[in-house]
């Protein structure tokens, strides 16, 4: 063979990027018109409808929005405004966006495809990018960290207060929920025993449990902080518009926002991807997908179909909350973080670690069926016994009431300070 | 003020119970409260297809309309009343003297710059002989300046247009005839 061709593994991982960047971009618009129309429906509007085939009158409910808006925002002028630094402010976007493709490569789209011996794949080929990768959710994680970096360059270097505000948030509000993530994600990691993401959903397959199931409050918090980490409402607060004008992108136009904007579509998509495959099942349904190894091709597709829908179903929750509730204040963000998530996802961890731990004793004292049974019992258990502690404790609450009594400001000496008085007038 | 105030009347919170502080009720409730929305029916008017509907057109301000009488004449007195309670001045009246017996004057021009016109009903409000009056139609658009000056035919031929849809208030809303 000649050495200047590439080889088989290479051709189909170059299929695979094409097919996964191509997808993800054109779902990255198409989830913006959905992001459109489920805003409007929640507020009793009709939402974009008209945009249709270009130059005919045919509307298609407005499927063509996605792609005059691409069009309208490219054509626009890309602004550098002359005092930013302009190294930083070029290579903000091109990071944050690269980081957030660049996830993709260890994340499975589906399950794997049948052998295609005719050209030359004899064995079941995974639908991943990368599958040899042993580290997949290390990789997931360590480029969404780099992702932080792109919003906290956007910020910087933009020279701008709202910007360097928004990024400041955003700096801190997403390394506070890395520490909720990682360890509801540890706890997955723990019952699979693996740290690649197919085989993460290959043991909620076998099993038929999915870690949802079977950690309900290691789903919570990872739930929550993925919403947090995907900055989406009601953890909106790096970019918040009533107070930041635009937050890290204010001083962005043109086809940087763009790439800002589709990095943040697209982390998103990663945590709805990362949700589905860690705590849903991935692939699996009862009863429809089966758990074995992929045989033939409707096995592929209707495994493929149940994961493109579950992370609809997702994608859509994400948009719907977004409408029902308002946004955290920053002092709540930190204690949701620091005073609820994190003591809720350490139980959850010891909980797992332990169920884990005393598997095989309990298989052996009371049976398979039952042993089963109470892995799923303790973690509800728990799950309960922590909510509702939370909840009593209200460690996330604050009082806004103002003090009435005088306090030691309001002393005498202090009222008849003239100062204080004309501050007062 | 200051907090301690006597004249500041405090309101309590009302605390929190259970269901609030567990927080899994009310965040049901926010997503039901969405999810009703989304399907509920929607308000908007899909406007070139489908017409709004002006919920009583007899006190809606859309375009001006000058009212004939009985005879087909214009009803108008020129009295200057409208133009003069017209707070942004639109109105424009050419007076002569008038060919019916009935009055002395008539106008010979009548024009209103519907550009300029902030639709307040001033003008209907102050016509002593009910003359003119704002008629239910709300799209009004057209290619130029000029083309929005609207004279004396033309608002006689918004009444011709209209005075089968909404009949002249004078009768049934008490005004003089």
């Amino acid at each position: 063979m000649n050495a200047f061709l590439p080889s088989l593994p290479t051709i189909v991982a170059l299929v695979k990027i094409g097919l996964l960047v191509g997808g993800l971009m054109t779902a990255a618009a198409y989830l913006v018109l959905v992001e459109r129309w489920m805003a409007a429906w929640v507020q009793d509007r009709k939402g974009p409808n008209r945009v249709g085939i270009p130059l005919t009158k045919i509307r298609l409910f407005g499927l063509g929005q996605p792609l005059a808006d691409g069009l309208k925002i490219i054509l626009k002028e890309d602004f550098t405004p002359r005092h930013v630094d302009k190294v930083l402010y070029t290579a903000a976007p091109v990071v944050i966006l690269a980081a957030s493709l660049a996830i993709f490569a260890a994340i499975p789209f589906g399950s794997s495809l049948p052998a295609i011996p005719a050209l030359g794949l004899t064995s079941e080929e995974p639908l991943l990018v990368a599958p040899g990768l042993d580290v997949g959710v290390l990789w997931v994680f360590a480029l969404s960290s780099i992702a932080v970096y792109g919003v906290l360059l956007g910020g910087w270097a933009s020279n701008n207060k709202y910007g360097f505000l928004g990024g400041l948030r955003s700096s801190a509000q997403l390394l506070a929920y890395e520490i909720p993530l990682g360890l509801g994600l540890l706890g997955v990691v723990l019952a699979a025993g693996s740290l690649k993401l197919d085989t993460i959903m290959d043991a909620q397959a076998s099993t038929g449990v999915w870690f949802a199931f079977a950690q309900p409050l290691g789903f919570i918090v990872f739930l929550v902080a993925s919403f947090a980490e995907a900055a989406r409402l009601p953890f909106d607060l790096p970019e918040a518009e009533q107070e930041l004008v635009g937050g890290y992108h204010t001083e962005y136009s043109g086809i940087k926002l763009l790439l800002f904007l589709v990095a943040e579509f697209l982390h998103m998509v990663t945590a709805a991807f990362l949700i589905v495959i860690m705590f849903l099942g991935g692939w699996h349904l009862w009863g429809v997908t089966g758990s074995g190894p992929v045989e033939t091709w409707l096995v592929a597709f209707i495994r493929f179909a149940v994961l493109s829908a579950k992370i609809f179903a997702v994608i859509l929750f994400f948009m719907l909350v977004r409408w029902s509730w308002p946004r955290f204040r920053f002092d709540q963000l930190m204690n949701l973080a620091w005073k609820v998530m994190l003591p809720l996802g350490i139980a959850n961890l010891v909980t797992v670690a332990t169920v884990e731990e005393f598997r095989p004793q309990l298989v052996t004292a009371v049976g398979e069926g039952w042993a089963k049974t109470v892995a799923i019992a303790i973690p509800w258990a728990v799950f309960f016994v922590g909510w509702i502690a939370a909840g009593m404790l209200t460690p996330s609450g604050t009082d806004n009431t103002p003090i009435r009594t005088p306090g030691p400001l309001d002393a005498e000496h202090v009222l008849d300070d003239p100062q204080r008085e004309l501050v007062e007038v | 003020m200051k907090p301690n105030d006597p004249a500041i009347t405090w309101l309590e919170e009302r605390p929190l119970g259970l269901s609030e502080r567990l927080y899994l009720p009310l965040f049901v409730q926010g997503l039901a409260t969405t999810a009703r929305h989304l399907v509920s029916p929607k308000v908007t008017v899909s406007f070139p297809e489908q017409r709004p509907t002006v919920g009583n057109p007899l006190i809606y301000r859309g375009v001006h309309r000058l009212n004939r009488d009985d005879e087909g004449r214009v009803k108008c007195v020129a009295c200057f009343l409208c133009a003069t309670a017209c707070p942004a001045h639109c109105i424009d009246i050419v007076a002569t003297e008038s060919p019916w017996p009935d009055r002395e004057k008539y106008p010979e021009s009548f024009q209103i710059d519907e550009l300029r016109c902030i639709f307040c009903g001033m003008c209907e409000e102050a016509c002593p002989v009910d003359a003119i009056e704002l008629t239910s139609l709300l799209d009004l658009t057209g290619k130029s300046r000029e083309e929005m000056i609207f004279d004396k035919e033309k608002l006689l031929s918004v009444f011709d247009m209209t005075k089968d849809a909404e009949p002249m208030k004078s009768a049934s809303m008490g005004g003089t005839l």
